[in-house]
């Protein structure tokens, strides 16, 4: 399960609805409290969320999204000066639901959590999380909880 | 010559958890080759076939990306900093394109 810190699942909301109707996105600091050894995907919880640039063409934003490595990499440091790990990324499935798609599981690694808000028509809906299976074989959905 | 490495959440299965080793090694290929030999499971993760980087993973000598310098051949000061970087995208992709899921209720 992913628990977000008051305020953090609606920041992912709000820059959902910001950029529509383009896809958002960002990454996720916090910490493992339960790394889940005994086979089960464990307890994280995420204490802030950091909107990163969609470095993908405008003409393409609608149904897609990256970040840049420079970016991935400031982050990284940012995480790790905050004692923080990055524990996964977000992003928003503009009028589509929030579920990976193909393409998102060609992108994706396993330990992140990959949050997902829909938004419909300019309002966000439902915010998932998916976890990649070790063997790549798909996603798991994780269970989310926001706090306050 | 020790370098430190930082390893991405990722990537920390495959390092009994450690988010950074020192190893040994004077470019950046020979860093994160020390990794690989350290930690073998890992290496599927870093390396294509052929031996060269995955396209997914980015290598940083201090904040610069290899792919801007000597690529792994780029050199790594003594005491120095390599990171591993994940490359990441993703996307709602065709409205057809949903793909199949393994199943519900947050377990692997």
């Amino acid at each position: 399960m992913i628990t977000f810190a008051a305020g953090a699942a609606d920041a992912i909301r709000a820059e959902g609805e910001k950029t529509y109707p383009h896809e958002c996105c960002g990454a996720i600091l916090g910490r493992v409290t339960d790394p889940g050894i005994s086979g089960g995907f464990g307890l994280r919880e995420a204490e802030a969320v950091v909107p990163v640039e969609n470095a993908r063409e405008p003409e393409a934003q609608y149904h897609r999204f990256v970040i840049e490595a420079d970016d991935v990499m400031r982050v990284e440091l940012a995480a790790r000066r905050q004692g923080l790990d990055v524990l996964g990324f977000y992003h928003s499935h503009p009028d589509h639901p929030a579920r990976p798609s193909e393409y998102d599981h060609e992108h994706a690694l396993p330990f992140y959590s990959y949050v997902i808000v829909a938004v419909e028509k300019g309002r966000a809906a439902a915010l998932t999380s998916w976890r990649l299976t070790a063997d790549r074989s798909g996603f798991i959905e994780e269970e989310t909880e926001a706090r306050g | 010559m020790a370098v430190d490495l930082l390893i991405p959440t990722a990537l920390r299965a495959f390092t009994d958890g450690k988010s950074e080793a020192s190893l040994e090694g004077k470019t950046a290929g020979e860093v994160v080759a020390a990794l690989a030999d350290a930690y073998p499971d890992i290496r599927q993760h870093l390396y294509e076939e052929d031996a060269s980087l995955r396209s997914f993973i980015n290598v940083y000598v201090g904040e610069t990306n290899i792919k801007n310098a000597g690529g792994l051949d780029t050199p790594v000061p003594d005491g120095g900093t390599v990171m591993l970087v994940p490359a990441i995208a993703g996307g709602a992709g065709a409205r057809q394109a949903d793909m199949p899921f393994c199943g519900g209720g947050g377990r692997p």
